[in-house]
């Protein structure tokens, strides 16, 4: 498929000296959902921002359906809907005028029916009238959503869509999500919840320290992420792990006193079972069973090692 | 040029000046009453015409000059500092606008304000002083031209604010004194002479003696003079406005 959004060797360094993106590569297919997975002050909300026009590169450049970001900056975020982090929205407007406002902005004529559409699908339409200051939160996000959508963008930029969301809303936007794309969107969000990018995305990439360390299709990202460790504590110390039990692959814990599993949540089995069975034949006795799912920070430090 | 921006951009001020026409209209009009009351009655009625002019109607032309530039900066320093402040401006600045129809916008929409509220003081005006105008259309070009003008200057305060306080601050600390400084109340060769030749480098001055021309006939300065004062402040507000959008300053990290 074609790329619909081209980043090209983007960075940007701010007037502090402090490098936000390093060299960014990122070729984004046109209808996909792409995640960018990464820790706060990873550099996602930067990237976003010099894609939408909203910081200024250092070096490097940006293409939106094949238009420069900068040099012909019209026809590229003509293209372009975006949904900031935070709630940043004028208090005393009311949420129609609020969507119609941003619909002219992008050079569109208005039309009030389109403007009902994409409210009614945001479940806005019974607020139309209200003020934004009188919404909750959640409704605000909602309006900040419409407004990206007001001119029907080909490409929509979600910058933590879930931050400071109930589950409720944060399912309805998934749904929003999979309507869009339904109708050929490409979509780009940000996030740093796993779970939200294994719900939503197509491909899902992983940014640090202002470098995206890989993209990868989201199944592959998974089984990636989806290691889990299980710690057994042992009642008595063990000096080295039984040979019958070398086909699990167990480390054994500090002092000896506990044994680690490491098992894939996403496979056919986990292997708990057999593997408790078997412990019970080895004759070791337990006091305790915990266990730990890859953190992404493990996953940062696991990827950065590969790079090396 | 993206029009349908321009347009909502401009009804969206237009449509906070209504929501606040308490506010936008009526404390002028009450404003210039008291100074009418103030100078014009009780104080005026002790002082003599001026080249000719009643004292009252004499500071007609100044008390239109004070609103309305004190209203453009202030308008449109607010509204441009607001969407700054609050965030929302990350919709300007994604959106396929250029700086010119952001400009048009905004300074058009504080423009309008400014001249809706010096019409209005003008009319209020006739309810205290008999009032001649020597030469309406140039009146009205000058209102026009100074609203403009001052909104301008206004943009750029907004954009340069960091927070509120700043907003305050030139309007304050420059701007009024300047005003109050540069004739409104007063011919300049009413001041004594070293004065006389300080005021000179007030622009203000400029501008007031050609307003109070167009409508009295006489002027302090040459209105040649008057009308390059006039150009190069706005000539120098829209190079400074033209810079901030090329570089970002204060608004694009």
């Amino acid at each position: 498929m074609p790329s619909i959004v081209s980043i090209r060797n983007l960075t940007k360094t701010y007037k502090s000296g402090f490098a936000a993106l390093k060299s960014v590569n990122l070729e984004i297919a046109e209808g996909e959902i792409l995640a960018l997975l990464g820790p706060n002050g990873a550099g996602k909300t930067t990237l976003i921002s010099a894609v939408c026009g909203i910081v200024q590169p250092t070096s490097g450049s940006v293409t939106v359906g094949g238009h420069d970001v900068v040099r012909d900056f019209r026809a590229a975020r003509d293209l372009i809907g975006l949904v900031p982090q935070e709630i940043t929205l004028e208090p005393f407007e009311k949420v129609f005028n609020a969507v119609s406002f941003s619909r002219g902005l992008f050079g569109k004529s208005p039309d009030p029916a389109y403007v009902e559409r994409v409210l009614r699908q945001l479940s806005l339409w019974d607020k139309k009238d209200s003020k934004i200051v009188a919404l909750s939160g959640g409704m605000k996000r909602r309006v900040l959503i419409a407004k990206a959508l007001a001119h029907a963008p080909r490409v929509l930029f979600l910058d933590e869509p879930s931050a400071g969301v109930d589950v409720e809303l944060r399912k309805d936007m998934w749904s929003v999500v999979a309507d869009l794309k339904a109708q050929g969107v490409t979509i780009i969000l940000t996030t740093h919840y796993i779970e939200e990018a294994e719900a939503i995305a197509d491909r899902v990439g992983v940014i640090n320290k202002g470098e995206i360390l890989l993209v990868e299709d989201k199944s592959a990202m998974m089984r990636r992420m989806g290691q889990k460790h299980l710690q057994i504590d042992l009642t008595e110390p063990l000096v080295a792990v039984p040979d019958m039990l070398a086909s699990y692959a167990l480390e054994l814990g500090p002092e000896g006193r506990s044994l680690i599993f490491t098992y894939d949540t996403k496979g056919d089995r986990t292997g708990i079972v057999t593997l408790l069975t078997d412990l019970r034949s080895a004759g070791l006795q337990l006091t305790d069973l915990s266990t730990r799912q890859s953190s992404l920070e493990d996953i940062f430090v696991g990827l950065l090692k590969e790079q090396l | 040029m993206n029009f349908p921006a321009i347009r909502v951009i401009f009804q969206r001020e237009m449509a906070r000046f209504s929501r606040t026409i308490i506010e936008s209209l009526i404390s002028p009009v009450i404003s210039t009453s008291l100074y009418f009351v103030v100078f014009g009655a009780a104080i005026g009625s002790r002082i003599e015409a001026v080249d000719g002019v009643t004292y009252g109607a004499f500071i007609v032309p100044g008390l239109i000059m004070l609103t309305v530039i004190t209203q453009s900066v202030s308008n449109a320093s607010f509204a441009i500092h607001f969407p700054k402040f609050i965030g929302s401006i990350y919709e300007l600045l994604s959106a396929p606008v250029s700086y010119r129809e952001i400009v048009i916008g905004y300074v058009g929409a504080a423009a309008v304000k400014s001249i809706l509220i010096g019409l209005v003081i003008l009319l209020t005006a006739y309810l205290f002083v008999d009032l001649p105008i020597a030469h309406p259309i140039a009146m009205l070009a000058l209102l026009a031209v100074t609203s403009f003008s001052f909104s301008l200057f206004g943009f750029i305060i907004g954009i340069w604010a960091k927070d509120f306080q700043q907003l305050q601050l030139i309007p304050l600390l420059v701007l009024t004194p300047l005003i109050f400084l540069g004739g409104s109340f007063y011919s300049i060769d009413m001041l004594p002479g070293i004065w006389r030749t300080i005021a000179m480098f007030n622009p203000v001055v400029y501008l007031m003696s050609v307003f109070r021309w167009s409508f009295f006939a006489t002027a302090d300065v040459p209105i040649a003079a008057s009308l390059l004062a006039i150009a190069v402040f706005t000539a120098l507000c829209l190079a400074v406005v033209w810079w901030i959008f090329r570089t970002g300053w204060r608004i694009r990290q």
